[in-house]
């Protein structure tokens, strides 16, 4: 019963592919972004805050269609590529990345920035005082103490990726190779009335799923992280 | 050597206006009362905040002005928070080392083994920070901090947070320390108990500025010294402490002046004796059959004005050293006291730090 369709494998490993690359590209950016946030108060730290947490309340069909609009030929962003001699990014993998990226960040930069709150100054202040300079702190101070954070942080972003439907289906389409994923994958077998294939994946989504948070909540069992929108 | 600063910094609620020479000799201590801007400026000096327009002059270090900036890691400062600071993640013995690893050798002036002896921290080095109690663990941040050979000392506080026992304790670590160290050491307090034991000057502060720069000495002999707002005006005498005679009395020798101490038997030290005006009486005439251990000639220098129907009575020791006296109003005028004249103090109780 559980046979996988060479078609399935190749929605997996794109989308494996996607959260990885995701994971990687959020975790880099999210880092410097919640220091940031995490270092004070004020009202453009706000603004970025909101502007963080839009996808926690935003439908992903409202994401999805404004980087549509965006990434495909005649948006600003797919329109300069062109004129560049380079491909737009609808219905690419690239594209589906960016989008990812966008729709996954709450969940990166929510518990990097709580763990560098909880942290707070101090440590850093001390390490300075003892000759420590901006890189060595990062790699002496704030990975080991904000270590739980940086976890939660990765883990979240790469099982959101794995569970993006919305967002995808409006970028991306479903090109086999390319931008069909599991997600896509378990709507398409669902429409051709093609249940058993359905029921197979969406088990597997359910099982990693299950799977992540578990080790989610296990590493973090003594301060449970909250994202807020 | 001096450290100049000149800061101008205004928030609502909040000033600090300072243009300041500080003393760089020993150990000074910035006091006044909470908020009123002494953390802020040892954050001024050691680079933490950055407020624009300051300027701060270590000797011939330029350290800040409008157009140069160097970062605390830069300046090599040794720090103590008012709150246990001890980095979480590592254990004691990579605490006391994440400042010495990060010192060039040739800069080095103190050794592990050394650091473990100044602050009797050897039983603590494989603990993890968790283990310790809050008096440990300030020991162990002094110990870092000194071992990262710090050109400057600042310590915010650092017994604020503990119970007076553990302040008892660790006291005499911060006398070692200052004295060994051989380095301007700045100490934030609004403990003035702290203060006549450990330190040589005195930065008074009020409402976010300077208000005084004195030697310990200049701010005891000041009668309204905010020094004396707790516990009433007293003097201190600097001194050394021997061992207890053929009578079993302690003495404590300060230049020609010799005092008996019951109940204490120490080896040979430096102390500093603490005397509270009002455990001093004045009498015209040599006391006789009289239960007090230490009456002392001195010459009276000079009146305070009465406060509440206390006059507090400056008068010298043989030797030269100060000593205040607290006495009602109506005894003053009674004996006839007078500058010039010469009488017997009465010490009914003193304090020793050693």
């Amino acid at each position: 019963m559980l046979t996988i369709t060479p078609d399935d494998w190749m929605a997996i490993r794109v989308t494996l592919q996607l959260c990885f690359y995701t994971t990687v590209i959020l975790m880099i950016i999210s880092t410097p972004l919640a220091l940031w946030l995490a270092d004070g108060n004020s009202r453009l730290r706000s603004v970025v805050q909101a502007l963080v947490a839009l996808p926690l309340v935003l439908p992903p069909t409202v994401l999805g269609f404004y980087l549509l609009l965006a990434l495909g030929p005649q948006g600003w962003i797919g329109g300069t590529l062109e004129r560049f001699g380079l491909d737009h990014l609808a219905f690419s993998f690239s594209g589906i990345l960016i989008g990812s990226v966008i729709y996954s960040l709450p969940f990166a930069v929510q518990p990097l920035q709580q763990a560098f709150r909880q942290m707070g100054r101090r440590p850093h202040e001390v390490a300075q005082s003892l000759g420590a300079g901006p890189l060595d702190r990062f790699i002496s101070i704030t990975l080991p103490l904000a270590r739980n954070g940086f976890v939660i942080a990765a883990t979240l972003a790469f099982a959101h990726t794995l569970g993006e439907f919305g967002v995808i289906l409006m970028i991306g389409g479903s090109i086999p190779g390319e931008t069909h994923v599991l997600s896509t994958t378990i709507y398409s077998h669902a429409e051709a009335m093609n249940y058993a294939a359905a029921h197979r994946l969406s088990l597997m989504l359910l099982a990693a799923a299950f799977t992540v948070l578990f080790i989610v909540y296990l590493a973090n069992s003594r301060k449970p992280v909250v994202v807020q929108p | 050597m001096t450290l100049s600063l000149r800061a101008h910094v205004a928030r609502p609620g909040f000033l600090l206006d300072v243009n300041a020479c500080l003393p760089t000799q020993g150990v000074t201590a910035l006091f006044g009362r909470s908020g009123c801007g002494k953390t802020t400026l040892l954050r001024l000096i050691a680079g933490l905040d950055r407020h624009s327009g300051s300027q701060v002059n270590f000797g011939e270090q330029v350290w800040q002005n409008e157009h140069h900036f160097v970062p605390l890691e830069r300046r090599r400062i040794g720090m103590v928070f008012q709150e246990s600071s001890l980095l979480s993640h590592l254990g004691v013995r990579d605490n006391l080392l994440y400042g010495y690893q990060r010192t060039p050798p040739a800069l080095r002036r103190l050794e592990f083994e050394d650091a473990l002896d100044l602050l009797g921290i050897h039983d603590l080095v494989d603990r993890r920070v968790d283990q310790l109690s809050g008096g440990q663990r300030q020991r162990i941040a002094l110990g870092r901090a000194l071992l990262s050979s710090p050109q400057m000392l600042l310590l915010d506080e650092p017994l604020s947070a503990l119970d007076s026992q553990s302040k008892r304790d660790i006291l005499p670590y911060i006398e070692r320390l200052a004295a060994h160290a051989g380095i301007p050491v700045f100490y934030v307090t609004h403990a003035a108990d702290e203060i006549e034991r450990l330190a040589d000057n005195i930065v008074f502060m009020q409402a976010g500025r300077v208000t005084h720069i004195e030697t310990l000495q200049q701010a005891l002999n000041r009668p309204d010294s905010p020094l004396f707002q707790d516990d009433g005006p007293a003097s201190v005498l600097q001194g050394r402490l021997e061992p207890a005679g053929a009578d079993g009395l302690g003495v404590f020798r300060a230049g020609m002046v010799t005092l008996k101490l019951a109940g204490i038997d120490a080896a040979t030290s430096s102390a500093r004796l603490r005397i509270r005006a009002r455990d001093v009486s004045l009498a015209l005439d040599p006391p006789q059959r009289i239960s007090i251990l230490n009456h002392l000639p001195m010459t009276i220098e000079k009146l305070h004005k009465p406060v509440a129907g206390k006059v507090v009575v400056r008068g010298r020791l043989a030797g030269g050293q100060p000593l205040l006296a607290e006495i009602s109003a109506w005894s003053c005028t009674e004996l006839g006291l007078a500058p010039g004249l010469a009488v017997h103090a009465l010490i009914k109780a003193v304090s020793l730090f050693n």
